[in-house]
Order: structure tokens, then sequence, then C-alpha cells
């Protein structure tokens, strides 16, 4: 029911909604809960275990009842909070977790078996007989188990993720929150403060009251007038700080689409990250219930949470309320409905020496007993002593009083302690570094006691920052907050807890009778605070029946763990942007457009796309383009972009003796205009990459790493030379971007070279560079081979790759030759017996690839001392053999001598590259295999279990095409 | 987590890579004993406290770092240099 000329809602701005299939209306300004409030809709949703009615509980976002699913155009929202979703033109929910309509829910069945269904009841129930659990109790229980569901589709919305930075973080825009910002604002210090609801003001919205004479609806928004007005100051609504992390990082997730209409590009959410110098926490208290029989009837509220609807929506859920609290402040909630024309039945406070005067019943040292009303409350029963009576009413709210909403205090190991004049606990001083509790979150409840403390902590920070600024306090109400505790109350029936996962009372004791005593322990077994709500206004109430139940006090009891995030926060929000495309950067060669040009597949290599072959008119597998590129570099030219690998080049007088130091064999010997294979290992002796290195001058040097392993060498050259020789005369740098290459292979290289270079090539030999020049541009050219063929590489500076790329294409098939991809390149290498990152995977050694030879005795190097220790070399190791076979093999097959058994035992060694040579006509694979070389010339089983390949293969030294090298060096 | 760069001030940690422990920096000669070798490559203390480790600003200036921190606290103590650490 809605109340003339109260609340903040925008009257002139009428808002249509659905719900449960009924169009409803609201304003803008309203919460899904307060319009469903003003339409008088009651019953909001199922319980989770009960399947009991329930009603809005909260006007916040601990809300454990109104949990709703949001139906989107390409979303359906599950546990979306009713109390925290603003009424949007077109909004349409629906009620979830029940079987039927939500008012014949037919799981309502299980309220009837409840005697069965107590805590513990799964590993009590359905332990007999086994053979039930896969096949019946199972299924059905996972059916009857989780809260709303999904669409089943993928989630199309866009999500964000953002960083902050500031001086001061402000946690809560409520009297606390609002007094830090504006101190802290006028300082001119960076200010960020974040407001979880949709308006600042906190529960200065909620309860009124008068601040420096002037209403509080009043001074808020002068406050929000001069920050807005600050450059210095963001406010950010709809904002909630999830956690608190290491170093001043704070999480906060805020709704940024999720209350309009579907728009475009508009993100749903953002999650930020806010680097703050200072935090401030100024997030309130959360009220607490009191448990009594069926107190969780639709109709029974938060005394705090009927306040805010009066006075922030203007509007009442019920038309004779009754109060059931144990503090002055909570009779305010009676006041204000009075003052508003609602009739309040009767006032009930378990206090005996409270006052009496209000203008209404008030009865003192009285509880609530129990409650009646199916689908709605109708009538509450009250004891006062030995006296019983009933109280006709449609709503009755409760106030057990307020817990600090310290959680984020607890986010970095610290332990709230409890305060016996506030029966609560507040949060320990110091708990995160730079981050300081203010009014109700520190305990300080009278709305002075905020502004104060609020006003004392931003004049610390603004001094720590070394500013200056002076503001006055306003006057505020500041009456003291008079508890007497009141937990449960004694008498027949269930009592709820946990609202959202239907814990009562009874479950806590069983809980504690049966030995799950620690807190910790009753919370996994009655499932007690895990809803999403994670038990924010029923934790406190739990552990202080645990303790009465155990006989202890409750600051013996102690609490569970607030760990993050403070309110949920969807998996797509903290992934932002890490979908599809946006899950890894993209690196594309220069020739990338010529390679998709010419129909080539695009291949993954580490973040580089390369093309896996070139297919032609005819041509309708992979293989048979594999094949064809193959024979045309054995047989003409190929060209093929290897701008992937890894560029780094290297000055200074040290150069040579850095490289002497990170490779196993000399580079200081290396005669200039000439170029080295180089192996080098880790510290503990394995094999870290290999790869040519060129010396271009007396004092230069240019590294190639493997496409893989290119970032990897490049931090473990930082680390060499800063970590040992940081004095040595050498600095080196990533060039691999500067420069694209291609290599140009095969019988017809040289024609195809000379057909581009502004003067044909002289006599260059086998590894060497040169400079040469092609359109006027100066290249580098590198006579290397990774087929076995005559091979060229030629660099130019990367703007000139396409267009070198695509003129040696053009001319390559002008002479029978043409572009090749991957596949051909891996068979090509196979064939000549080269290792990649498929055989150097890190656990080998240069014994194991043959070249033991290669680690240097003449000088340490990174890894020498390791590569000699036993084990890492010897007839024992698995070592780099070729296999030949005639039928298909595999990568990944394990060796077997024939006849042996095949297990694991018996296991001989493994393959770790495969292909079809079309140039030795059979299958060649790279294989290591146990004391491999003296085996050489026998025969060994592949056995592939994955693939269902059995393959006889012949054992053979790794390099199968031209062996002494005669075709390399042509 | 944020790491303050000696070159760089203060950053996110995302911005560095984390290796391991500071004792890799004590590398043994050639010539030492396999013990010292086992010690240096494998075996390292996992303290409650105070603790050295290498981080590298690859995302920034591409230096090492000998970070001292608390693993209890998470305190950050001090950052310097690989290249400029005190012997």
């Amino acid at each position: 029911m809605r109340i003339d000329g109260k609340g903040l809602i925008d009257r002139t701005k009428p808002v249509r909604f659905r719900f449960d299939g009924r169009d409803y209306a609201g304003y803008k300004g309203d919460t899904l809960a307060s319009a469903l409030i003003a339409n008088e809709v009651k019953l909001v949703a199922r319980s989770f275990k009960y399947h009991r009615p329930r009603g809005v509980l909260t006007a916040g976002s601990e809300e454990p009842n109104a949990m709703v699913e949001v139906i989107g155009a390409k979303n359906q929202t599950p546990n979306v909070r009713a109390t925290v979703q603003e009424v949007f033109e077109g909004l349409v929910a629906q009620s979830q977790n029940r079987l039927g309509s939500l008012k014949y829910d037919l799981l309502a069945v299980n309220d009837y078996l409840s005697p069965f269904l107590s805590a513990g009841f799964y590993y009590k129930t359905f332990m007999w007989p086994r053979a039930f659990w896969e096949a019946i109790y199972e299924p059905i229980i996972r059916r009857a188990a989780g809260l709303g569901s999904l669409s089943g589709k993928h989630d199309e919305g866009i999500y964000e993720k953002a960083f902050a930075f500031c001086d001061v973080l402000v946690i809560g825009a409520g009297p606390a929150g609002l007094m830090v910002a504006l101190t802290a604002g006028r300082s001119g210090a960076d200010v960020i403060l974040a407001e979880e609801s949709h308006h600042i003001g906190g529960r200065l919205l909620g309860d009124g009251g008068v601040i420096g004479g002037m209403a509080a609806a009043d001074w808020v928004a002068s406050v929000l007038a001069e920050l807005t007005a600050m450059p210095n100051v963001r406010i950010m609504l709809r904002t909630a700080v999830t956690g608190a992390y290491d170093h001043g990082t704070y999480g906060a997730l805020e709704r940024v689409g999720l209350h309009k209409s579907a728009r475009p590009n508009l993100p749903r959410e953002c999650f930020w990250r806010i680097v703050a110098g200072h935090a401030v926490l100024a997030t309130g208290a959360l009220e607490r219930s009191v448990a009594f029989a069926d107190n969780d009837r639709p109709g029974i509220m938060m005394a705090s949470g009927v306040r805010t609807y009066l006075n922030r929506y203007g509007v009442v859920p019920g038309k004779r309320v009754t109060l059931f609290a144990n503090t002055d402040a909570a009779r305010g909630v009676a006041r204000d409905l009075m003052a508003a024309g609602v009739t309040v039945a009767a006032i009930i406070d378990p206090r005996e020496g409270a006052s009496a005067v209000e203008d209404c019943p008030v009865h003192l040292g009285a509880e609530v007993v129990g409650t009646r009303g199916r689908l709605g409350l109708r009538e509450i029963t009250v004891r006062k002593g030995s006296d019983e009576f009933k109280i006709e009413t449609d709503c009755l709210a409760v106030s057990g009083g307020w817990n600090p909403t310290l959680h984020l205090t607890c986010h970095m190991n610290g332990r709230p302690r409890w305060n016996d004049e506030l029966a609560a606990f507040v949060p320990m001083e110091g708990a995160v570094p730079g981050l300081v509790a203010v009014g109700a979150a520190n305990g300080t409840f009278s709305t002075h006691g905020a502004l104060a403390t609020g006003h004392a902590a931003a004049l610390r920070a603004v001094q720590a920052l070394g500013r200056r600024v002076s503001v006055d306090l306003p006057d505020a109400e500041d009456a003291p907050y008079r508890i007497q505790p009141i937990w449960q109350v004694a008498g027949e029936g269930r009592a709820w807890l946990d609202f959202a996962n239907d814990v009562t009372t009874k479950d806590v004791k069983l809980s504690a009778q049966e030995g799950f005593r620690s807190v910790e322990h009753m919370k996994r077994y009655t499932t007690q605070g895990m809803a999403p709500d994670q038990g924010k206004n029923s934790n406190v109430a739990a552990l202080a029946v645990l303790a009465d139940a155990t006989g202890r006090g409750i600051a013996e009891t102690g609490v569970t763990t607030f760990r993050p995030p403070y309110v949920p926060v969807s998996i797509a929000a903290m992934g932002a942007g890490g979908r599809g495309a946006g899950f890894a950067p993209q690196r594309f060669l220069t020739s990338d457009q010529a390679s998709r040009d010419r129909g080539a597949p695009m291949i993954e290599a580490g973040l580089w796309y390369r093309p896996s072959y070139f297919p032609k008119p005819g041509e309708t597998t992979w293989r048979e383009a594999c094949d064809r590129e193959v024979r045309m570099v054995r047989e003409a030219v190929g060209v093929a972009d290897v701008s992937t690998l890894g560029k780094i080049d290297i000055q200074g007088k040290d150069a040579g003796r850095f490289l002497d130091f990170v490779y196993t064999n000399m580079f200081s010997t290396l005669p200039v205009g000439r170029v080295r294979y180089g192996l080098m290992l880790r510290e503990d002796g394995l094999v870290l990459d290999d790869g040519t290195s060129a010396r271009l001058g007396e004092n230069h040097y240019l590294m190639t790493t493997t496409t893989a392993a290119a970032g990897l060498v490049m931090r473990h050259l930082d680390f060499v030379h800063q970590a040992f020789c940081a004095d040595w005369q050498v600095r080196f740098i990533s060039v691999t971007e500067a420069w694209a290459q291609f290599a140009v292979a095969g019988p017809k290289a040289r024609a195809l070279l000379n057909s581009v270079l502004d003067e044909p090539l002289g006599d260059v030999p086998f590894m060497a560079v040169t400079t040469v020049r092609v359109g006027g541009v100066e290249a580098r050219l590198f006579r290397i081979s990774f087929s076995g063929e005559e091979g060229y590489e030629i660099a130019v500076p990367t703007r000139f790759g396409e267009a070198l790329f695509r003129d040696l294409l053009a001319r390559a098939e002008t002479m029978g030759g043409g572009p090749y991809g991957m596949e051909a390149l891996n068979v090509l290498r196979i064939e000549k017996g080269f290792i990649t990152h498929a055989e150097i995977h890190g656990r080998i050694t240069a014994h194991d690839i043959g070249m033991e030879k290669m680690v240097s005795a003449k000088k340490d190097c990174i890894g020498k001392a390791a590569a000699q220790r036993p084990g890492l070399w010897g007839p024992d190791r698995e070592q780099l053999v070729g296999l030949k076979a005639v039928e298909a093999i595999s990568a990944g097959a394990h060796l077997f001598v024939p006849g042996a058994e095949v297990h694991r035992e018996m296991d001989q060694g493994y393959v770790t590259s495969v292909g079809w040579s079309p140039t030795l006509d059979a299958w060649l694979g790279l294989a290591f295999l146990k004391d491999g070389r003296a085996r050489i010339g026998g025969r060994i089983r592949l056995v592939d279990h994955l693939r269902g390949i059995d393959v006889i293969c012949d054992v053979c030294h790794p390099v199968f095409h031209d062996p002494e090298g005669v075709k390399l060096r042509a | 987590m944020r790491l303050t760069c000696p070159l760089c001030g203060t950053r996110d940690r995302r911005e560095f890579y984390y290796y391991g422990d500071a004792a890799y920096l004590q590398r043994p000669t050639v010539e030492a004993p396999a013990e010292a070798w086992d010690n240096y490559l494998h075996l390292r203390d996992n303290p409650a406290g105070v603790t050295r480790d290498l981080w590298y600003h690859e995302a920034g200036c591409a230096q090492w770092l000998v970070v001292t921190r608390n693993t209890v606290t998470h305190e950050v103590s001090a950052v310097e240099l690989v290249a400029e650490r005190r012997p």
C-alpha cells in the first residue's frame, strides 16, 4: 500500500513491470520488493528446503527470502534479490524454487516431512540401501536441490572490469560515510564513495530524523550536491565493495545496466579493483531477527525494513502493524507508522524496564510465541508472564538488535570481538591495514556517533595525506542504544534462524547434541549461513543458540569466518573480457592476410597464428596439401614465414662472454658474419631452448629462440645477467616484432632470392650471415636451414614484410615453388631429425638428444654442474631415436620390446613427433627410447591404446634425410 | 597485492612474474660438491614470517627484484633490484 507524500520515489515516472505473469505498476526509484509491497503482493518466494511460503524480510542486499529470477531477452538470472533489483519499464521477474505455482507449490509436502528432514538427514537417511544412492536418491535430490534456474543458453551479456585509484575509499554512504567523504573531499584528496544502493544516505533515508537543523533527507541532498560538484570526489552508486585484499586493494561490483531496459553496449555489471591509500568502512549494521515459532511467514519483516519501505519508498506492508523489538531505537518504526496514519496494534518489548509511553498499546516483558496465516500473517500469539493472548495483525516488525557490518575487516584473517554492552561482535582494530571502521560498522549506533567517528577518521586520513581541512560537525540524534539481547523465544514449534537455507533452532541444537559443537562444524552440518545471503542476518543468532546449547558464552563460541565476496559476484563480471577472442591476446604475422587470401587455415602457435597449409584446387585433405608442399621444398623452392621465432639483439664488449655463459657451447670464438647453433640449459641441467645465434659485429650478436620459448628465454637472460653478471658490459632487447623473416628453402632457393635481391648473392657459405638489399631496403640474410635443403632466411623491417612475402610467393610460383605451412615445415624437420619443443619438453638433457659434446669443457655455463650429475646421462636414459613404419603411427604412443608384455613396467620410451614422409615414402617418428642409440638398427613395438595403434617400427638414426648434409651445404 | 618497483613505483602484482626464493641468487661454483648444488637447486625453507623472494617486472622495466615480505601478515618491507642488491 502506498502512503501519499512519503518516499524518494519519482511519482511522475510510473514504471510497468511483470512478476509471475502478472502486470504491475511501480515508480522510478522503487525496488522490485517495494513495488510488490505497494501492490500488496505478500507471497514472493518459497523457502529452499521446506518450500514454506515467504515474503520480503528486509530492504537491503542481505535479503534471504525474496530471491527471484529476472528474465531478459538474452539472459535468465536466478537468485536476484528483489530488495536490490530496481524496477524499470519492461522488467520481467518470476518466483523460483517451486513446483507448480507459488501459491500451490507441490514441494510444500517437504514441510510436512520436516521431522525427517532435520540437519544431517542426508547422511542418515540415504545411507541405505547402498545401491539406491546412484539410481534413486541422487537424481531426486539433484532435481530438488539448488535455487533458481538458468536458461541453459550462453550468457551473451556484456560485462566489464576496471581499475580505480584514490587517496580515500569510503565504503558506504550512510551518515558516517557521507561525513568522511565530505571531510576528505573538502581537503582536496581523491575520494571514491562506493554505495551499494542506488541512492546515498543509508539509514538516514530509512529512519529520517534531523541533522544540523535540517530534515535528514534534505541534509543528504545538500551533501550530494556538494560532493557531486567536487572534481576530486567520485560517487559510485550501485557499487558493493566485495572484498579487502593486500596492500589497499579492494574488489567492488557495480550494477551498471541491471536496472535499465535492455540497451545494446551497456554492460550488465562491472567488476572494479580499487586501490586506496586509506579506506574507511562505513557499512553500517544489519538488523537481526528473533527466533520464535513460525517466525518466517509473509508479513513478518525486519523492523528497519518496514521503516525503510515507509520512509524511502512510501509503502507499508500492512494495515495493522505490530512491533516486536528489544531496543529503544526500534520504537521509531512504530512512531513513524503512526505519524503516517498506519495503525500500530501493539508494541511487544521483552524488556521489563523499558518505557511504556507510546501512542499505542505497549506490552513490556512480553514475547511473541506463535503466528498464524498460511500465505500471509493474520494473527500473533503473545506471552506475558503466564498470560497468553492473541493480536490480529498483518505485519509484524521484528528487531533483535543490530550486528555491525564488519565483514570486510575479516577478509585478511581478522577475528571480530564480542561486545557485551552492544550484544554484538565489533571489528578487530587494524585487522586490514589501512582500513578503519566507523559509525555503526564499528558499533557506534547513534547518528551523532556515526557523524563524529566518520569526521574523526577522515581528519586522520587527511592529515596522513599531508592535507588540511576544517569541517564543522552537524548536530544529530545521540540517543543511547539500550539492548537486552533476545535470540530465541522458548516454546513449541519450529523457529527459524537462517531463512534462506531453512535452518531452525532445533537444527542447531541437534548439531550440538550430535557432537558438532564447534561453530564451523555446526555451520557445515546445518548449512547455516551457506545460502546466497551468507547468513547476514542470522549467523550471530545461530551461534548464540549454539552457545546456549553447549553451555558456553558467545565470545568463546566465536564466529565463522567471513570471506569475500560480501555480496554474490557473477563469474561473468570477474572474468569480464576473457571470453572468446578475449581469452588471450592474438599475434598476427605481416604475412597473415596474404596467407588467408590463399585459403590457409590458421593454427595457434603460442599467441601467434600461423598458416597450417596452403590448399590448392582439387585437394580435399590437409595431407594432400602437406605432401605437395614437402615435395615442393625438396624439389623446387618453398617460402615460409618464420618471424615468430624470438629474436634478441645482444650488444656490448662482453656480449660473447655472456653468450658463453648462457649457452653450453662457445660463441665468443664465433667469427663475425657467422652463425652457430646453440643449446641452452636450465640451471638444473635440463634443456631450456635451442636456436641459432649470429655474430653481426665484434660486439653485436643476434640470438634466435624457438617460438614457444621466446618469452621464457628473455626472462632467463635478464635473470642470469642481473643476478650473476650485472657488471658485465652487455645489454640486450627483444627485436622479435621489429623484423619479418622468411625461410626460402629448396634447390631453387638461391635462384628465387637472386630474382628479388638488388644484386645477386655472392658466396654465402652454410651458417653465414650477410647484409643484402631488396627493393632498396637493407635486409639481413642468414644461410640456415630447418628443412635440410639449401636454405636461407631473409629478414626485413616489419613494415616491408607483407610486400616481400607476396613478391617471394609470386616469383616462387613461376619456378614450381610456393608457400609452405606448419604441417609441411613439421614433416621437413622430422625427416631431417631436427628437434622442437615437442622433444625438448622440460625433462630432456643434452645427453638425451645426443648433444652432450656441445657442453663445453672449457668454461662454466648455466646448467653445466647439474648436467653432470648421475641420472642425467647414460644408458638408463631415454635417448632420441628415429622411428620408421609402413603403417600410421602416433605421437604420445609408448614403446615396447616386440613380444614382451605391454604394461607400464615394460615401457621402453615414448613418441614425441610423427609425420608421413613423402620423401621416404614411410611414416617417420622421433622418439625417446631407453638406451636408444645402442638400439639403432633394431625393431620396437609402438602401442597407442587411445587410438588403437599397434605397429612394429624400425629404430633409426633420427636424421633420415641427407644424413651427410650435402644438400644443406650445396 | 601491490609491489613497489624501485624503478616504476607501486604496481599491481599482475605486472610481475613470481620466481621463488632469493636463495637462487647464491649460485655455487661449478666445482662445488653435489650437496651444495642439490641444496641450491632443490631445498627451500617455507617460513611463516619474513621471506625474501624473486619477482620479475615482466610487464614493466624487466628488472628482477628481491622482495622482502612477511608470509603471515603479507607486509612487504623492502624491494630492491637484483642487479644492485647488497652483497
